[in-house]
């Protein structure tokens, strides 16, 4: 643990710590360009220059190493001098295009020009030209911007694991980019755009839009995937304009999907905007009274075992729990909250991802088994890249069901179950990694648990738990890789059948039957709608997706940007999310319209208010009382052995960039599916 | 800048590359002279094989794809290198790659006058080709022999001590086919002094009288 003195103030920090976090340890603020916390040192932008005693010249405080009795002058004459220069140097070939640039106002580079640059240009020849770079449907260049700091080289080689990014040519011909034209074929490459400390990278999809300082700046929490991602909704007025990452080490560091980042602009096309109720086989639009008394003629007096609800992809737990309790008002077990039929729902330990996603730092060997965590989870795909990269590629990652690319090197095992019973039965290599590793780790995705062996294989994976010690003393292997964000949710407040209840392919046939007279869906699109058509469909939703299309009445609620609820993530962790805009038009936060809804139909439920309602989340599940907190879950028996089909795991994520009806609703969506997915069919990310 | 040091047209790009079967074997041995684990320590002298292989005298993108593949690295860290060094050409070149220095020690002995030479006889400008393929003509900077200033390389070869008319004898002995001899073109060997040797010169056989007496033992 050196010790070193900066400016006088005496700090220790942890060996392997460079001279530039020991200036952050005693609270002075370093300049910088191309050093970055997450990324490689390049030592490269010379802006973080301080003084050291007894060292000839400064030193970059970014690549120099701590040590014992360093003094390191962070404020004096030299310092202030020698980075003056190093701006002035970086400016000459900088364009003076502040007033049109994107990162206006957000510029690392106009901010350090304010503190270390002079009030002239000394700089009298021709500044250089730099031809942008073709980079897809996200990242927007203007590269005579660029001042090379290659922080999105090294991003796109540590974090993406795609080499696109490199720095061609030298000296004053350097160009920061791909040499032939490529796109950055990553889902990841958002970050790029908040990497860059210059305008060099910028957003297109933001292209020109807003300054930073009109916006407002709301935390929240991501549903396009089940990760929970933290992110920061930057609204102006009415419209989402932009989404950033928010900092969590336990989840999702600082990176974001571009999923995350770029599908907000689904919500400002197909809105369901007021109620509408079904006249003449035509939806019409209705006020909500008229649409409430359409449910109420028909669902009173209706057997409850005749209604059933089934809840979406991207609801909040708030929602859920208010109609979990309708239903149960009305008399009916018959909810879901597993659109694809998962065959998940049991204990705790047996949904949720145990290790958590910092846990996967400790792992040291891991099985897939029927996800494509590239897909359906990014963020994880780069944690367990980090995992790779930490460990120098010990790290093993073995692939049982499609064989994708998790932009490292892995095993791929085989398609399907028959490869999973082999690992239990010790016939295939892997077993022994998993054996002699010290925190095996296994995920099973909803490609493993979506079908009619569902159950098996969870139970075959269980055992493979068991026999290879994945669970044991403080170490949890087992994970269970979520597609949903409301999913964990769900299962945490049971809204799954009851007693006698029908779990959703049962819905679906009583309705198609007409056994089920009356099918509420919360914000439930992916299901097939065709079974739907003779039953009474009530739609409760943001957009107007497959759901909407079939309803009987359709009640506008609010997207995930516009309400206050709460998501439970793949690991079991409780987040608020909060509102950032408003509802449009006559939409409401969802809980809401479903207590208006009891209200009407005379069975008012007991909230009046989002604390009530979170109250009684407690109450039926004790996890919801505590946020931001992943509790272990007891290791319990799960699953039920049975025979296992021989097909292979199919991931239900065919296209990462259309999951739910706002990616699909998303124009930026739809073109990175075109530059991207060249099979969506095929369900091939790259 | 130049254009060879842009990547050549698509038009100009071959499709596919490999090396062949003798080229391979050297590939192998480069290879082996790193330890294990920093094969991608073999591009430069894989990218200079992969050069010399290829009609033209340049490295096509596909041939760094190849090599990249061959070492397990991403193309682009093989782009940067073969970007970086100038000596990867990126676009194809004349048989006859004339690299003149213009740099300062050979350009205060004249080189000036060395291009304007090689322009008049090739008929073409700086970074040109000749018609006929056989002849590139660039500027470089100092490659290392200012004693023998001016200087220029030709292929693997450096011609020095070059006046208007060496050159212009050279450039009409490769226009003929012919091979001229590479080295100083003013008599001297190597990089001796220019009238002749001053020290040593028991050893390359010239008057020994010249030579001051031989240091005795225990003198410094």
């Amino acid at each position: 643990m050196p010790k070193l003195t900066v400016d006088g103030i005496e700090v220790e920090v942890e060996a392997g710590a460079t001279v530039l976090q020991a200036c952050e340890e005693a609270g002075k603020e370093i300049p910088r360009f191309c050093y970055h916390e997450r990324l490689s040192i390049a030592g490269n932008c010379r802006m973080c220059l301080v003084e050291m005693e007894r060292a000839p010249k400064p030193v970059a405080s970014c690549a120099m190493p701590a040590a014992d009795g360093m003094v390191i002058k962070t404020d004096s004459d030299l310092v202030k001098k020698a980075r003056n220069g190093v701006m002035e140097f970086l400016l000459i070939n900088h364009p003076l295009d502040c007033p049109i640039c994107d990162q206006g106002g957000e510029c690392d580079l106009q901010d350090q020009a304010m503190a270390y640059g002079f009030d002239a240009s000394r700089y009298a020849e021709k500044k250089r030209a730099v031809k942008d770079k073709e980079l897809g449907p996200i990242v927007k260049t203007i590269m005579t911007r660029c001042i090379h700091c290659t922080r999105c080289v090294r991003f796109s080689e540590e974090v993406a694991g795609v080499g696109t990014m490199g720095a061609v040519y030298r000296g004053e011909d350097t160009e920061v980019g791909p040499y032939i034209e490529a796109s950055i074929n990553s889902e990841m490459s958002g970050n790029l755009v908040d990497l860059c400390p210059v305008g060099a990278l910028t957003s297109k999809p933001y292209a020109f839009t807003a300054r930073p300082w009109e916006l407002k700046k709301t935390d929240s929490v991501d549903v396009m995937d089940a990760v929970g991602s933290n992110i920061r909704v930057d609204a102006r007025g009415s419209e989402v304009l932009r989404v950033l990452p928010r900092l969590n080490e336990d989840i999702n560091e600082e990176w974001i999907s571009d999923k995350t980042r770029y599908a907000i602009d689904g919500l400002k096309r197909q809105r369901l905007d007021r109620p509408y109720v079904r006249v003449n086989g035509k939806l019409a639009p209705a006020s909500w009274d008229e649409a409430f008394a359409a449910i109420k003629e028909k669902v009173s007096g209706l057997d409850g075992k005749k209604i059933a609800a089934i809840a979406g992809d991207t609801v909040d737990c708030e929602s859920m729990t208010a109609l979990k309790d309708l239903m149960g008002k009305l008399g009916s077990a018959n909810i879901d909250c597993r659109q694809d039929g998962a065959k998940i729902g049991g204990p705790r330990s047996s949904y949720i991802f145990n290790t958590t996603i910092a846990g996967i730092e400790e792992a040291d060997a891991c099985l897939v088994v029927g996800a494509n965590v590239r897909a359906e989870a990014p963020i994880i795909n780069s944690r367990l890249r980090k995992r790779w990269r930490m460990t120098a590629g010990d790290f093993r990652l073995g692939v049982i069901g499609e064989n994708w690319d998790p932009t490292f090197k892995h095993d791929y095992l085989g398609a399907g179950p028959e490869t999973l019973s082999d690992i239990l039965e010790g016939k295939n290599d892997f077993a022994k990694v998993l054996e002699s590793a010290a925190k095996p780790m296994i995920i099973v995705g909803m490609g493993a648990l979506n079908r009619e062996d569902g159950e098996a294989v969870l139970a075959t994976a269980r055992e493979i738990a068991d026999k290879y010690g994945l669970v044991s003393g403080e170490w949890n292997g087992f994970n269970v890789l979520h597609t949903a964000a409301a999913r964990v949710g769900g299962l945490d407040l049971g809204f799954v059948p009851g007693e006698g209840g029908l779990a959703t392919n049962d819905i679906l046939d009583g309705a198609a039957k007409g056994d089920v007279e009356v099918v509420y869906l919360l914000g439930a699109d992916e299901l097939d709608m065709a079974k739907l058509k003779n039953a009474f469909v009530i739609y409760q939703g943001c957009l107007g997706d497959a759901g909407a299309q079939v309803a009987d009445v359709i009640l506008p609620g609010a997207a995930y940007t516009e309400k206050n609820g709460t998501y439970v993530n793949t690991e079991g962790r409780v987040q608020y999310g909060w509102r950032a805009v408003f509802p449009v038009g006559d939409a409401r936060e969802d809980w809401k319209i479903i207590r208006a809804l009891s209200a009407g139909l005379g069975l008012t439920l007991p909230y009046d208010n989002i604390d009530s309602v979170r109250a009684r989340m407690v109450e039926i599940n004790d996890v919801f009382g505590s946020i931001n907190v992943t509790r272990k879950a007891a290791w319990a028996e799960f699953g039920k052995a049975g025979v296992m089909k021989s097909e292979g795991f199919a991931s239900p994520v065919r296209n990462f960039y259309m999951t739910d009806p706002i990616s699909r609703a998303s124009v930026t969506m739809a073109k990175c599916t075109e530059a991207f997915v060249k099979d969506a069919a095929a369900g091939k990310v790259a | 800048m130049s254009h060879l040091r842009r990547p050549a047209p698509r038009e100009l790009q071959p499709t596919s590359f490999a090396f062949t079967p003798e080229n391979l074997e050297k590939a192998k041995k480069i290879i082996a002279k790193y330890p294990e684990g920093r094969q991608q320590s073999a591009t430069m002298p894989l990218l200079d094989l992969a050069q010399r292989q290829t009609e033209g005298n340049w490295v096509p993108t596909v041939a760094m794809d190849y090599i990249a593949d061959m070492l397990e690295m991403p193309a682009i860290r093989v782009y940067e290198v073969a970007t970086f060094y100038t000596m990867y050409n990126l676009a194809p070149v004349g048989q006859n790659f004339i690299q003149v220095c213009t740099t300062t020690p050979c350009w205060l002995r004249g080189s000036s006058d060395i291009v304007k030479t090689c322009k008049e006889e090739l008929g073409i400008g700086i970074g040109e080709t000749t018609e006929d393929g056989k002849f590139t003509l660039i500027e470089v900077e100092c490659l290392g022999a200012c004693v023998n200033a001016p200087m220029m390389q030709i292929n693997d070869d450096y011609y020095e001590d070059l006046t208007s008319d060496s050159t212009k004898n050279i450039i009409d002995m490769l226009k003929r086919g012919e091979t001229p001899k590479a080295g100083p073109q003013s008599g001297r060997r190597g990089c001796e002094p220019i009238d002749g040797p001053k020290v040593l010169k028991a050893f390359c056989g010239c008057a020994a009288a010249d030579q001051p007496a031989e240091p005795k033992d225990g003198e410094a």
